[in-house]
């Protein structure tokens, strides 16, 4: 109970601080954007090998590799983190009683909602290109966004615990993220790419997640790309949010 | 003893380079607070009072030894420490984006008080800190001083018993921090302990009501800044005079009987003597006897400034 009216505390004033500087709002669908206009129609071709493919097809496609790479934007979090840090925000809540996970859990889910807002603005912007999908379907998409969202999320704070400062943070994110968005198809699907590759991709987590939202996009739930997509996702989230929560615990010097 | 602590340790690993170092920044402190005190944790820069202060405040682990705060062990039982105290950090504590009122309600809230309860504290403290002209204000647009007071009011909304302080006016002009003195004693009225650090003598001799001397990790001494003053030293007379004097007239000094302890510096020898006025008279005449003219001399009461010099051999202006 005190867990969870402490997340609440902590993800109110979050989600404050967030509609209080709606800056985010724009910044976060800008890239998205820039790829569905100036990317995607590359795809039509590039997917046909030639044969140009239906619009509808492309974007079926692209749309939610995009999505999966917003969501990889939330692995950012770490930066908010160490601002909070710096202003003391983070320890005077540490001398508290307030649960450390709350402390977590109420910043990650803040993410979580706004990367949903973000994943239905560039969904409803993609059916203006042309994209067509099933409610259902894209609920069960989001739910893995989500998913995938708080992982990041926790991860990246996690991060910005430890190492405590921007200048080191953002080359390990860059690092981190680069090699994992080449690596799951986000961009052109997988099938394309030579069979080694296809292998080293089979060990990004990422891959799944882009294969599962993709079958969702495509009106096929049921397909076992979904499935495995939430086996792989489950686990590794309830890990991350645990080793997350133990750094804010810990002593932050 | 509202606080007590026996032993207290902690080292940090620093890195520099590929060589890994231990730093020791607190080898084990012994302290007793009196409720409703107003403690003084003096000590240069360094010297492990911060440390000390963070590990009574939950925010560090202690490697070694034990603390009780108002009766709860503090390695056994963080958790219910931590309700019992407030914490005023050095750095602020304050978001910019928020203001005043929503920063005392969450903080509050986070003790577990209600959120009609919340609300009512917050107004209340916004009125004793007089800050309820700017509470639904930003913070980045509060003054130093007005933040401050923000901070503190952070600090007590829940009302500990027992309150730290880390440096509560490092960085303050002389105006806020006179009332920042203020702030503090009321504090104390409040039937609150008060724990603070400071590395400014004057604050320490005006506002504690007992401290302790820190340096290099170790309690050096503990007392009421009177108490200090007097058991190490009694009175101290100042001869300034001619550089090429100094020598002689400290080697002249230095055998009277009235003299417990002499230093010299480029131009002057300082005297440490029981009774000041009494030494005086038999100073002059021993000089003038040796043909050494002088500049002046002056007879002071210690400051805590010597208390730390006959301590650590060194003075704190200079550490």
């Amino acid at each position: 109970m005190k867990f969870l009216r402490d997340t609440w505390l902590v993800f109110q004033r979050q989600m404050l601080l967030l509609l209080r500087n709606p800056v985010w709002v724009a910044v976060g669908i800008t890239q998205p954007l820039f790829y569905l206009l100036l990317f995607a129609p590359l795809m039509t071709k590039a997917l046909g090998q030639g044969q140009p493919v239906s619009n509808v097809t492309a974007y079926k496609i692209f749309v939610p590799g995009m999505l999966v790479m917003v969501a990889l934007f939330q692995a950012f979090s770490g930066f908010g983190l160490i601002a909070e840090l710096r202003a003391g925000v983070i320890e005077r809540s540490r001398v508290t009683p307030v649960s450390r996970v709350a402390l977590l859990l109420g910043r990650s889910m803040r993410d979580v909602v706004s990367l949903l807002f973000q994943a239905v603005l560039v969904t409803v912007l993609a059916t203006a290109f042309g994209l067509r999908v099933g409610v259902v379907d894209a609920i069960l998409a989001y739910l893995l966004l989500a998913l995938m969202t708080l992982m990041l999320s926790s991860m990246g704070y996690a991060l910005g615990l430890a190492l405590k400062s921007e200048d080191a943070l953002a080359p390990m994110l860059n690092t981190l993220i680069q090699p994992i968005m080449l690596l799951s198809g986000i961009l052109l699907p997988l099938y394309l790419a030579p069979i080694w590759l296809q292998r080293v991709a089979d060990f990004n987590p990422f891959s799944w997640a882009v294969k599962g939202v993709r079958s969702t996009f495509a009106g096929a739930p049921g397909d076992p790309s979904v499935w495995k997509a939430l086996v792989i996702f489950i686990p590794l989230t309830m890990l991350t949010v645990f080793v997350s929560s133990r750094a804010f615990a810990k002593s932050v010097r | 003893m509202i606080i007590e602590t026996t032993g207290l340790r902690k080292s940090f690993v620093s890195r520099a380079g590929r060589e890994k170092k231990t730093v020791e920044a607190v080898r084990g402190v012994d302290l007793q607070v009196a409720e409703g005190e107003i403690f003084g944790f003096l000590g240069p820069n360094g010297a492990g009072k911060t440390t000390t202060l963070r590990m009574l405040c939950t925010l560090i682990e202690p490697d070694g030894g034990e603390a009780t705060i108002a009766g709860v062990s503090l390695r056994k039982n963080p958790g219910e420490v931590r309700k019992v105290i407030g914490y005023v950090a050095q750095g602020g504590s304050t978001w910019d984006d928020s203001t005043a009122r929503e920063e005392l309600v969450l903080h509050a809230r986070m003790y577990g008080i209600s959120k009609v309860e919340a609300h009512r504290r917050a107004a209340e403290a916004l009125d004793a800190f007089q800050l309820a002209e700017y509470a639904d204000r930003k913070c980045k647009t509060y003054s130093g001083g007005q933040r401050r007071r923000v901070d503190i009011a952070l600090g007590i909304i829940h009302q500990p018993k027992v309150v730290f302080l880390d440096e509560p006016t490092t960085g303050l002009d002389p105006q806020s921090r006179a009332h920042m003195w203020e702030e503090v004693r009321k504090l104390r009225e409040m039937g609150m302990t008060v724990f603070l650090t400071t590395h400014y003598l004057d604050e320490a001799d005006a506002l504690c009501d007992r401290l302790a001397i820190m340096d290099h990790g170790l309690i050096v001494a503990e007392g009421t800044p009177a108490e200090l003053k007097q058991e190490v030293l009694g009175d101290v007379v100042l001869v300034t005079l001619p550089s090429n004097n100094v020598a002689a007239a400290a080697e002249l000094l230095d055998t009277a009987d009235y003299v417990k302890k002499l230093e010299t510096s480029e131009e002057s020898v300082r005297l440490y003597v029981e009774d000041g006025a009494a030494a005086i008279p038999p100073v002059l005449r021993a000089l003038d006897a040796a043909k050494l003219s002088l500049n002046s001399i002056e007879l002071h009461r210690p400051s805590l400034d010597d208390v730390f010099l006959a301590k650590t051999g060194r003075s704190l202006r200079e550490s």
